[in-house]
C-alpha cells in the first residue's frame, strides 16, 4: 500500500541510506554469471568493476555474484583475466 | 603518492548500493561507486540532474549510504559552494565538523548548463571536487548532443544525415577550463585504469580548494556497443589517445598514461555504433579529420607537459 | 532599549540580517537591491556579522547557493529584484519543495523589457505561486520588522518554507526614515540560531531532492499546501510575539477606516501610505472611505480581507503589475475570489497603476475613490479595470 501525505517525510527526503536495496534489478537479466571458483584467483577485478555492485568481497578476498541484483551486464566476465566467469541464459 | 596501490587496498565498504536502476553496464555507476571508495572521511555527495541523479534516487529508493542532495540540472556546482560556505561558517560557529564535499555531473550539467555554475565555485575557490562522469551527451533525456560529444559522433540532435554526417563541432576542453581558472588540481581518469581513479579522486579530496576530474563514462545505450564491452571501450579509448590520461598540478600538466604504440583511432570507433557511418566512403574526410584531430591534441599535450 | 536610526529601506534590512545572525548569505547586485548586498558584505568584513558572504556569479547561483547552505543547516539570506528574481524563477519553486526557509529580500522592481529600474511588483507577484510566504512591506520600520520575523516564520516546524519580504524598489529601499531598532539581544532572544531537524549530515545519511513518479509528487505537493495553511497562523503567532518585544504587532493586512466605510481602497506596498493622507482628507469631506493595506500576500488571508470588505459598497484594487490576458491583476483575482461567496458583494474593480515606478498620485488617489461612488450610484461596475495614470 502507497503511504498518503501524512505519513512520508517532507519534501521528498529519504531518510534511510541505501534502501534502494530493497528492490531487486535481478529479474533485468537475460544471462547470469557463473564463477567458477578453481579459476578464481581473487583479483577482485570483477568486483572492482560491477556497476551494481552485485559482487560480494568476502574477507578472503573471494568472490560471489549477489543475483538479488545482477542486471547480467557481462562485464565482470569480460574483465576477468582467467575467464573464470561465464555468462549462461537465465533460467539454466 | 599512491594511496591505494592495489584493488585489493579498495576499502569493502560500499557507499552506493545496489537496487538503483541505471541500465546494465553503466560506466556512471562504476565511476561514482569507485570514487566512494576514495573518501577518507565523512562526505556529502551533491548530484546534478542526469542519469546517475535520476536513477540512484527514484522515490522511495536512494542508493546513496551518504549525504545526498540533488537540486536542479546547471547549479550542482552552486549547490556545493553554498553547503560547504555554510559548513565553514558552522564549524566557526558552532563547531560542527565540515565534511569533504564531492559534485557528481555530467557532460551536460558540466559542460553546456552547468558551466556558469562551475566556473563561479572554482573562481571562488570552494573546497569540493567535482567528477564530471562523461558520456559525452544528454544521455538521460535520449542521447541529444552536448559540447562533450566528440567530433563525429551520432546523437539525436547530431544524426548522421545525408547532408550532415554527425557533430561537426569539436570536444569543449574541460581540464583547460578548469585549468584556466587556477586550481590546484585537475585531472582526467577512465574506469579502465582504475587505481588511477581512485588514487586522483583521494588526490582530489586531499586538495584544500576546488579541484575537478573529467573522468569518460562508456555509455552502452547512447554509444551503440554491448554492455559488457564497457570497459573494453574505456580502455581503448585511451589506448587509441581519443581520451588521453593526464594530471595538471598547479598548471603543470604531466601525462599519466604514456601510450607510446597507439592503437588506431579506428579500433575505437569501430566498436561503438555511433561512429559506424564514419566508414561510409563519403565520409573519410570527417574520419579523417577525427583522426588528425586526436592527433593534434596529443601533440598539444606532450608540448604543455614539456615532453615534445 | 532599542534606539532609534535614519536608515534607508536597503539598510535597514542589511542591518536586521545582521542582528538575526545568518549564517551564509549568498547573493548577486541588481539595482536597486545592491545596497543590501553591499552593506552585508561590509558587514562579514569588518567583523559585525559572523557569516560566510558567497559573491554568487548569478541569481540562479544565489539561490541554489541558499538552497545547499539552507539543506546543510545554515540560517539563510538572499536579496534580489526583477530580472534577477526572473533569473532564479526555477530554484524558487525548488527551494519551497525542498522545505528549505531561506529568506529573501525583493526589492521590487519592473520586468523588463524595456528594462527599467523603478517599481512595479512584477517581481513579488511572479512568485505567488512558487509556494513561497510572502510579506509586504509598507515602511522601513515594517522592511525592518518584517525581516526579523521572517525567519521566525520561515524556520517554524510547521512551515519551513522561504518567505520574502518585499520593499518597493526606490521609493522604500532609498528612502531615508526614522526607524526604531531593537537591541541585538532582543532580536538574538526572539530568533535563537536555527536547529535544523533534517540536514546534511553524515552522520544521518539523508537523500534530499529525489525523483517522485506518478505514484509520490502528488503526495510532497499537498504536504506544501498544508505547510502554507500552517503559514497563516504562524505569521499572527509570529506577529504578536513581535509585538511582545516591539510594541509594533503584525497581523496579515492593516486595515484603515473600513469598519464603516462605502469605498475600500485595497493595495500592497507604499501606495497604502499615499491612499491613507487621501482618505483622511476625503472623510473631512464627509465621504466614507478606507485603505485596506495586504501585508500577507502569500498565503493569502482571505478571512481577514473578507472580514474587512464585507460591509463595504465598493472596493478598488490597485495592483501595482499588469497581468495580461487576465481579468485585472493579480492581487484583484485574489480579492475577487475571496469576496465570491458572499451573499451580498461589493461592487469591485481594478487599478491598473503605478508600472514602472509611474508616481501614484494623490490626484489618483481621489480619482479612484470618486469612481468608486459613480459605481455605487449606478448600481453597477461600468469598467472593471482601469489604468490609471498612464497617458
Amino acid at each position: 500500500m502507497l503511504k498518503g501525505w501524512k505519513e512520508i517525510p517532507i519534501g521528498g527526503m529519504i531518510l534511510e541510506p541505501g534502501n534502494s536495496v530493497n528492490f531487486k534489478t535481478g529479474d533485468w537479466r537475460a544471462m547470469k554469471p557463473v564463477i567458477d571458483k578453481n579459476k578464481c584467483i581473487k583479483c577482485l577485478m570483477c568486483w572492482t568493476f560491477c556497476p551494481e555492485p552485485a559482487i560480494i568481497r568476502h574477507e578472503d578476498n573471494s568472490v560471489d555474484i549477489n543475483y538479488d541484483f545482477c542486471k547480467g551486464c557481462g562485464i565482470c566476465a569480460k574483465v576477468c583475466p582467467r575467464k573464470a566467469i561465464t555468462m549462461v541464459p537465465e533460467g539454466e | 603518492m599512491s594511496y591505494f596501490k592495489k584493488l585489493a587496498d579498495l576499502p569493502r565498504e560500499e557507499l552506493l548500493a545496489p537496487g538503483h536502476r541505471l541500465c546494465a553496464g553503466c560506466a556512471a555507476s562504476i565511476i561514482a561507486r569507485l570514487a566512494l571508495k576514495a573518501t577518507r572521511g565523512p562526505t556529502i555527495v551533491v548530484n546534478a540532474t542526469g542519469c546517475l541523479e535520476v536513477a540512484t534516487t527514484i522515490y522511495p529508493y536512494t542508493s546513496w549510504r551518504v549525504p545526498w542532495v540533488h537540486v536542479a540540472f546547471e547549479n550542482a556546482a552552486s549547490v556545493a559552494s553554498g553547503i560547504e560556505a555554510a559548513f565553514r561558517i558552522m564549524e566557526k560557529k558552532y563547531g560542527v565538523k565540515k565534511p569533504d564535499i564531492i559534485v557528481f555531473g555530467g557532460d551536460g550539467g558540466t559542460f553546456d548548463i552547468g558551466l556558469q555554475a562551475l566556473s563561479g565555485a572554482l573562481e571562488r575557490e570552494h573546497d569540493f571536487v567535482y567528477i564530471c562522469y562523461d558520456n559525452e551527451a544528454y544521455m538521460n533525456t535520449g542521447i541529444q548532443r552536448s559540447s562533450a560529444t566528440p567530433l563525429g559522433a551520432w546523437t539525436t540532435t547530431s544524426p548522421a544525415g545525408k547532408v550532415v554526417p554527425g557533430k561537426l563541432e569539436r570536444k569543449k576542453d574541460l581540464i583547460g577550463i578548469a585549468v584556466a581558472h587556477g586550481v590546484e588540481y585537475a585531472a582526467t581518469a577512465s574506469p579502465a585504469y582504475p587505481l588511477d581513479l581512485v588514487n586522483k579522486v583521494r588526490k582530489a579530496i586531499e586538495v584544500d580548494g576546488p579541484a575537478v576530474l573529467h573522468i569518460i563514462s562508456p555509455c552502452p545505450r547512447g554509444w551503440r556497443f554491448d554492455p559488457s564491452e564497457t570497459i573494453e571501450v574505456a580502455r581503448l579509448a585511451v589506448e587509441t589517445r581519443f581520451f588521453p590520461i593526464y594530471e595538471v598540478e598547479r598548471g603543470q600538466y604531466k601525462i599519466n598514461i604514456k601510450v607510446a604504440k597507439p592503437k588506431p583511432v579506428e579500433e575505437y570507433l569501430k566498436k561503438q555504433g555511433r561512429f559506424k557511418h564514419l566508414f561510409l566512403p563519403e565520409n573519410k574526410w570527417l574520419l579523417e579529420r577525427i583522426k588528425k584531430v586526436v592527433e593534434e591534441n596529443w601533440n598539444r599535450l606532450l608540448e604543455l607537459a614539456g615532453e615534445k | 532599549m532599542g534606539k532609534v536610526l535614519g536608515l534607508m529601506g536597503n539598510e535597514a534590512v542589511a542591518y536586521a540580517v545582521k542582528q538575526s545572525n545568518v549564517d551564509v548569505i549568498a547573493a548577486y547586485p541588481i539595482t536597486p537591491q545592491t545596497i543590501i548586498v553591499e552593506r552585508l558584505s561590509e558587514f562579514v568584513a569588518n567583523g559585525e556579522l559572523d557569516a560566510a558572504f558567497v559573491p554568487v556569479e548569478s541569481e540562479h547561483s544565489a539561490l541554489s547557493c541558499c538552497v545547499g547552505a539552507s539543506l546543510a543547516g545554515a540560517r539563510v539570506f538572499t536579496a534580489s529584484a526583477s530580472q534577477g528574481i526572473a533569473l532564479m524563477f526555477e530554484i524558487t519553486f525548488i527551494a519551497s519543495s525542498m522545505r528549505c526557509p531561506i529568506v529573501m529580500a525583493i526589492v521590487n522592481r519592473a520586468f523588463s523589457a524595456p528594462i527599467n529600474i523603478h517599481c512595479s511588483h512584477d517581481d513579488t507577484v511572479a512568485l505567488r505561486d512558487a509556494s513561497w510566504v510572502h510579506l509586504i512591506s509598507e515602511s522601513v520600520q515594517e522592511a525592518y520588522d518584517n525581516a526579523i520575523q521572517a525567519f521566525k516564520i520561515a524556520e517554524d516546524s510547521r512551515v519551513l518554507l522561504p518567505t520574502s519580504i518585499s520593499l518597493d524598489g526606490f521609493i522604500l529601499s532609498h528612502c531615508l526614515e526614522r526607524i526604531e531598532v531593537l537591541d541585538n539581544k532582543v532580536v538574538s532572544d526572539f530568533l535563537p540560531p536555527r536547529k535544523a531537524e533534517y540536514k546534511l549530515d553524515p552522520e544521518k545519511p539523508i537523500t534530499f531532492g529525489p525523483l517522485a513518479l506518478q505514484d509520490y509528487y502528488f503526495e510532497f505537493k499537498r504536504q506544501q499546501e498544508e505547510a502554507m495553511r500552517n503559514a497563516l497562523s504562524v505569521v499572527k503567532e509570529v506577529g504578536k510575539k513581535y509585538g511582545e518585544i516591539s510594541g509594533r504587532t503584525y497581523g496579515t493586512v492593516k486595515k484603515f477606516m473600513t469598519d464603516d466605510a462605502d469605498v475600500v481602497l485595497v493595495c500592497m506596498g507604499t501606495v497604502a501610505g499615499t491612499a491613507r493622507v487621501v482618505a483622511r482628507s476625503l472623510r473631512k469631506e464627509g465621504k466614507k472611505v478606507g485603505v485596506l493595506s495586504i501585508r500577507l500576500f502569500r498565503p493569502f488571508p482571505a478571512q481577514d480581507v473578507v472580514e474587512a470588505l464585507r460591509n463595504a459598497k465598493a472596493v478598488a484594487v490597485i495592483d501595482r503589475s499588469s497581468a495580461p490576458g487576465c481579468i485585472g491583476g493579480p492581487l484583484f483575482e485574489d480579492i475577487c475570489t475571496a469576496l465570491y461567496d458572499l451573499p451580498e458583494k461589493p461592487l469591485t474593480y481594478n487599478i491598473i497603476a503605478g508600472l514602472g515606478g509611474r508616481d501614484i498620485t494623490p490626484e489618483h488617489i481621489k480619482q479612484i475613490y470618486n469612481t468608486g461612488y459613480k459605481y455605487i450610484k449606478e448600481g453597477k461596475v461600468l469598467e472593471k479595470v482601469l489604468w490609471v495614470g498612464v497617458r
